[in-house]
């Protein structure tokens, strides 16, 4: 073919496919709604509206709204991306670690996934040296104790370390 | 005026040196939460809104409010020096502030910003001095249907004035309604759309919601562009202050212009940031120089800061006096009110007069210890974003989970802050507005309240929406504001010929 361009074209994900997607993901909510609405009931009772009746057309809207939604994402260009594969490794670079801290914070309290989460961002994304990752997230737990624990007396989760550390 | 010697009593219980000292050190914080990505005015007053349970409600109040000040100054210096829009409204200055820090003049573009920013929210805080109690004390006649048709009406302007799509805007709204739904119905007691789950026994809180929607959301979204801020760097001093404040009077026209811009857009629910391109728009349109804007006029930089700012501060007024917040920020900090116990609305200008005009007060002294802060700790500020990202972002994200955790000393609330934070993303990306969702989140409970209140008072019959002349005007009013592109174009096309 000729006109080839020498620089690759982007690759990704196309805009009307994740918009699909999150229209679905919208409408099945609604869907849920609706579900939850009907087993409290929607109709009149002595006390006025049921539990229900809000909710369901509630529910019933954003269905309504979620099907036009998907109807209009086929409208969009084709060839629009929704992000480069580029940028979606980026952003994974912080969702992986992000839902590993959040599943551990209710096991080991906040500070040691904190500093696990500081030492290893500033590692492996920012290339950053041992002493200065080890300074800045230990640090940062320090700060935290002080000003949660101590000054605004906010007691936040811990885990099986500070329990041994008589914390 | 009655206004007045409220006012004077508000500065009474404000000038303590321990209202002071929260004044300073909630506008320090709030310009440093404005200048980092992801902690933007509503998630920062979210995040530390359960750290001021132990203050008495005023002092709580006040420091909240500052931060909202200091984020809205804050801004517009990472617009300025970065071309990055700390909050959605500064997007407009980044249109010609940044040209004028490329060219050098920095100095002047960020003492214009805050100059207009200052200008316009006092002009608010006027307005808001003068209309607040007429506002609330005409809203004492309220009854159920008459406050249903005013969440109506704010829910109606969202959908017709948005930017974005009306169906996305909808679904969004919706979906913020069905959050809210969740858990026990305030009206019977019973448990709903919980299935049997115990998590979900208190419902979803929108502090929870806000700090992943808008926190990590954003912090998702600013990672597609990997781990680098470049940005110009700048210093502040005196002589480029009265330099350009001998400048700027002779904008007075586009000043004023915008502060009613502003006010107007603020207090209608449609918010800060439609009212900052408005107000560009509209000031490139009627300048002389208009085709010098975007490549670094001072105009195009003291017209958008002005309407955002003003619009932001009167987005209280409806906060205030009837209970409808006007913006995220001031859904969070209705939120607030509502866990110390005071009911924003019209009880509370008479209720709890104290508090009230303590924060109005409060409002006039931080905007002007705010602009004395940010003349002076420029250079701070602007190295706090030299601080390499990949420090700055877990920071942000150790933040944001504590933030998450102290609503409700519930570990599950960090999980969910994660999940909305996902769903922030897609979210964002895909245009759907987030700002309706936080108010339907907050407000869904009182608006149900009212609507199946209402329903009671009417047995049934929707008529009692149109059944006397105040309440059927509002819903009017909301009917219009729903079909309001339709109703503009039918008007555009009667009043002048098309022009391209």
């Amino acid at each position: 073919m000729s006109g080839q361009s020498t620089e690759p074209r982007p690759t990704g994900p196309r805009q009307r496919q994740v918009e699909a997607g999150v229209a679905v993901f919208v409408m099945v909510l609604g869907g849920i709604t609706i579900f939850g609405s009907l087993k409290v009931g929607i109709g009149w009772a002595a006390e006025g509206p049921q539990s229900g009746f809000f909710p369901f057309w509630v529910g019933l809207a954003i269905v309504a709204a979620s099907a036009v939604n998907l109807v209009r994402a086929f409208a969009q260009p084709a060839r629009t991306l929704f992000a480069e594969w580029g940028q979606i490794r980026q952003v994974l670079k912080i969702v992986w670690p992000m839902a590993l801290y959040v599943a551990a914070v209710p096991w080991l309290g906040i500070y040691v996934p904190s500093f696990l989460l500081t030492a290893g961002f500033m590692r492996w994304l920012g290339r950053f040296g041992w002493p200065l990752t080890l300074a800045i997230s230990l640090g940062l737990q320090v700060v935290v104790y002080m000003t949660f624990e101590r000054w605004f007396l906010v007691p936040l989760p811990k885990g099986p370390l500070e329990d041994m550390l008589g914390l | 005026m009655e206004s007045i010697g409220d006012l004077l009593g508000g500065f009474a219980v404000v000038l303590s040196w321990q209202n002071l000292f929260y004044m300073v050190v909630g506008i320090v914080l709030g310009v440093i939460i404005g200048v980092l990505p992801g902690l933007g005015g509503a998630n920062g007053v979210a995040i530390l809104l359960p750290l001021t349970f132990s203050m008495p409600p005023t002092s709580a109040i006040i420091l909240l409010s500052c931060i909202y000040w200091g984020a809205l100054f804050g801004g517009a210096i990472t617009s300025i020096l970065f071309n990055i829009p700390g909050e959605p409204w500064s997007v407009a200055t980044t249109f010609d502030g940044h040209p004028m820090a490329q060219k050098g003049q920095a100095g002047e573009a960020l003492t214009a910003a805050f100059t207009s920013s200052f200008v316009g929210a006092l002009f608010a805080v006027i307005v808001i001095t003068l209309a607040a109690p007429l506002v609330a004390s005409f809203a004492l006649q309220f009854g159920p249907a008459e406050k249903f048709s005013v969440f109506f009406l704010a829910f109606c302007c969202f959908v017709g004035m948005g930017k974005e799509p009306p169906a996305k805007t909808i679904a969004a709204m919706m979906l913020g309604f069905a959050l809210a739904a969740v858990g026990t119905d305030t009206v019977t007691g019973q448990l709903r759309l919980t299935f049997g789950s115990t998590e979900l026994l208190g419902g979803f809180d929108f502090l929870i919601a806000v700090i992943g929607l808008f926190g990590i959301g954003e912090i998702l979204l600013t990672m597609e562009e990997g781990l680098s801020f470049k940005g110009k760097a700048a210093g502040i001093n005196s002589a480029v202050v009265l330099q350009t404040w001998k400048k700027l009077p002779r904008y007075w026209m586009t000043s004023l212009r915008s502060c009613v811009i502003g006010c107007w857009m603020g207090i209608t629910p449609a918010g800060a940031t439609p009212a900052s391109f408005m107000s560009y728009g509209i000031a490139k349109r009627a300048s002389r120089k208009g085709d010098d804007f975007g490549k670094g006029d001072i105009e195009g930089v003291i017209a958008p800061e002005t309407a955002a700012h003003a619009a932001g501060t009167s987005a209280l007024l409806p906060m205030l006096s009837l209970g409808v917040p006007g913006s995220p920020t001031a859904a969070v900090l209705l939120g607030g009110l509502l866990i110390w116990g005071l009911q924003p609305g019209p009880l509370l200008f008479v209720e709890q007069k104290d508090f009230v005009w303590g924060l109005i007060a409060s409002m006039y002294l931080g905007n002007i210890v705010g602009l004395v802060i940010v003349l002076t700790m420029v250079p701070v500020f602007a190295a706090i974003l030299r601080v390499p990202f990949g420090i700055i972002a877990p920071i942000i994200l150790v933040i944001c989970a504590i933030g998450a955790y102290t609503v409700h000393n519930n570990t599950f609330d960090v999980v969910m802050m994660f999940v909305f934070g996902i769903a922030g993303y897609f979210f964002k990306k895909c245009n759907y507005p987030l700002a309706p969702l936080v108010l339907a989140i907050v407000l869904g409970d009182k608006a149900e309240e009212s609507f199946r209140q209402s329903l009671l008072i009417s047995q049934g019959s929707l008529g009692i929406f149109w059944s006397n002349g105040l309440v059927g005007s509002i819903m009017a009013l909301g009917v219009v504001a729903l079909f309001w592109p339709a109703v503009s174009n039918l008007l555009g096309r009667f009043s002048r010929p098309a022009l391209r």
